[in-house]
């Protein structure tokens, strides 16, 4: 992401604010990736693999945030995280972490809504790995966490690939909850539609909102490119 | 020693069998699709759960349902064949050859390692990926890993059922040199009569979730409890015996028999090894008197058992001496103008060109 925006500077074709937006969307598309991460795998995996009371609850809730109204979502977060919630005031006061108003709270708004998106790709990966093959690799002597490291998860690479890239893309653009969340703050939470969002509502700002449209619709078309040329090639190393 | 006591009550299907079976061999479990191989070989493996009753095999419990004793299958160290091979995409055949082998609680040594990719022609799959084998090729590999993994018993569910016929050829030869050259019990899941006559040291006859025969093949053979299963034409005695002398000119072999001597061709034989025949029921002609000019080459004096009738023709049972017996189906109207009838003595005529010798070597004599 540093190439990307040194690239853009030395095309001295965006400014500072649109650089500072683009700096923040990728920051905080990365950080939700992250936190997303083995929690989605987790979850796909339990979804798939294991048969257990509540099951069709859990995943109606994983998929909530897709049927939600973003801002509702970030209301959410604002009652649960904020300083007085009850999750934030505990996180205050334990590690002296405030997420309202911060990138920070950007990217936990972010990974929630688009968790959704990578467990769905995570699980479709997983539903097309064969169960025998682990039955296969029981009766060879692995365990369960032998069977899962040395089989499932490397089978499952490409959809966990897919459903990042996916999820990354979809982060760059999440508007509602986090313009709920931690509000509109230039350089803090700030990031690419909340930009363009700023610029649309100031008299001069069209120009701009034109540069952060046509940056915001490259990224994302090239993030879903990358992500479906590098799933092919894992799909044909791993030999399917 | 394998002994397997185990209900199972699934839906309408019942499964319900207790059987002991010495080891080491080749103990097939052979039945129509879905009479309960699979699920009994999984309850056997460990990878299903839900049973009543108790597996034993040698001297260790893997299973006692009032004891509650359940041994996880990646205990168990069992050697499971699928049907569908199941090697893993993202190994190469080396890698999945070692996944087992790493796993064993004593690793078997890199000259074992070569033994058994030489004993299975793996050397020149080495370094491939699963994805490019043929169906004969990833079962032998399946096979090879198996047998690395160092384990107690070897369970083949329908190893050969995916392959056409030219592929199966290939494969079954590996399975019969296993036989004979390793020492680790085999479980045999098949539905092909013909593979479970080339590899069984002891059948058991499963219908509908249960055992309904169980002993060597020279019995089960004669067994009327098979007669449901396999097809008419597949019905006839086999025998197990040894090469007495052998005419490399014309390639026919005199077998012994019991106390009976049989001339057939049988390729690749010595003397003195181990041979198995089946002599189709269909295939053999009966004579009340010795008959003379015949082409014919084996004429066995015995004496009538039983008269079983089978469909539409006769099943006649006759002793060609110590208890050997062999089976010919004749028709009914055959039946009743030679009159036959127990104690009868007869002769039985056997073509040599119809049948054929299987070298078989239980011990581990090659």
């Amino acid at each position: 992401m540093h190439t990307a925006t040194v690239y853009a500077a030395r095309m001295n074709w965006l400014g500072e604010p649109e650089l500072a937006a683009l700096r923040l969307s990728l920051d905080v598309a990365g950080r939700a990736v992250l936190l997303n991460l083995l929690p989605a795998i987790a979850i796909a995996w339990l979804l798939t693999r294991r048969r257990f009371a509540g099951r069709t609850l859990l995943d109606a809730m994983v998929h909530l945030p897709l049927v939600l109204p973003p801002v509702m979502v970030g209301y959410l977060l604002l009652l649960l995280l904020g300083v007085h919630g009850p999750v934030g005031r505990w996180l205050d006061q334990l590690f002296g972490l405030r997420l309202v108003f911060t990138t920070g709270g950007a990217a936990v708004a972010t990974a929630i809504m688009s968790f959704p998106l990578m467990v769905r790709a995570i699980r479709l990966s997983l539903e097309g790995i064969d169960n025998g093959l682990e039955q296969a690799a029981r009766t060879l002597g692995a365990g369960p966490i032998d069977r899962f490291v040395s089989i499932t998860l490397p089978l499952m690479l490409p959809g966990v690939l897919a459903g990042a890239i996916t999820a990354f893309a979809a982060g760059l653009g999440e508007f509602g909850a986090v313009v709920t969340f931690v509000s509109n703050i230039p350089g803090e939470t700030r990031t690419l539609p909340l930009a363009l969002y700023a610029a649309l509502q100031s008299p001069d700002g069209d120009a701009l909102a034109a540069r952060l449209a046509l940056l915001s619709f490259g990224l994302g078309l090239s993030g879903l490119l990358a992500g479906e040329i590098l799933a092919r090639s894992l799909r044909r190393w791993l030999g399917r | 020693m394998l002994h397997i006591a185990l209900r199972q009550q699934r839906g309408t299907f019942t499964l319900d069998v207790n059987i002991t079976a010495s080891t080491p061999g080749v103990i097939a479990l052979f039945g129509r699709s879905g009479c309960g191989k699979t699920t009994l070989v999984n309850l056997l493996a460990g990878l299903s759960q839900g049973a009543q009753g108790r597996i034993v095999v040698d001297d260790q419990v893997w299973f006692d349902s009032e004891r509650g004793v359940q041994v996880p299958a990646e205990l168990r160290r069992i050697g499971y064949v699928f049907q569908d091979a199941r090697l893993f995409p993202h190994y190469s055949v080396r890698g999945n050859l070692e996944y087992g082998a790493k796993r064993a609680p004593q690793p078997p040594s890199a000259a074992r390692f070569d033994e058994v990719v030489d004993l299975l022609g793996l050397a020149p799959l080495l370094q491939r990926r699963p994805g490019g084998l043929s169906g004969g090729e990833r079962q032998r590999v399946a096979l090879g890993r198996a047998l690395l993994s160092q384990p107690r018993l070897l369970l083949l569910d329908e190893p050969l059922a995916s392959l056409d016929a030219a592929r199966r050829e290939d494969v079954l030869p590996w399975l019969e040199r296993l036989r004979d050259q390793l020492q680790i019990p085999m479980v045999f899941v098949s539905h092909q009569y013909d593979e479970v006559l080339r590899l069984a040291t002891e059948v058991l006859v499963m219908d509908d979730g249960r055992v309904v025969a169980q002993g060597d093949v020279a019995s089960i053979s004669l067994a009327p409890a098979l007669r449901a299963i396999v097809g008419p034409d597949a019905i006839g005695a086999v025998l197990d015996g040894h090469i007495e002398r052998m005419d490399t000119a014309t390639g026919l072999a005199d077998v012994r028999v019991g106390e009976g001597l049989l001339q057939l061709l049988c390729a690749d034989a010595s003397i003195g090894r181990r041979v198995r025949v089946q002599l189709r029921a269909r295939d053999i002609i009966l004579a009340t008197v010795e008959p003379q000019g015949l082409s014919v080459r084996n004429q066995l004096r015995g004496t009538l058992c039983r008269i079983s009738p089978d469909g539409d023709s006769d099943l006649i049972e006759v002793d060609i001496g110590g208890g050997t017996r062999v089976l010919s189906r004749i028709t009914r109207s055959a039946t009743q103008q030679l009159q036959l009838r127990p104690g009868l003595v007869l002769w039985v005529l056997v073509k040599a060109v119809s049948t054929r010798g299987y070298i078989f070597a239980p011990e581990a004599t090659a």
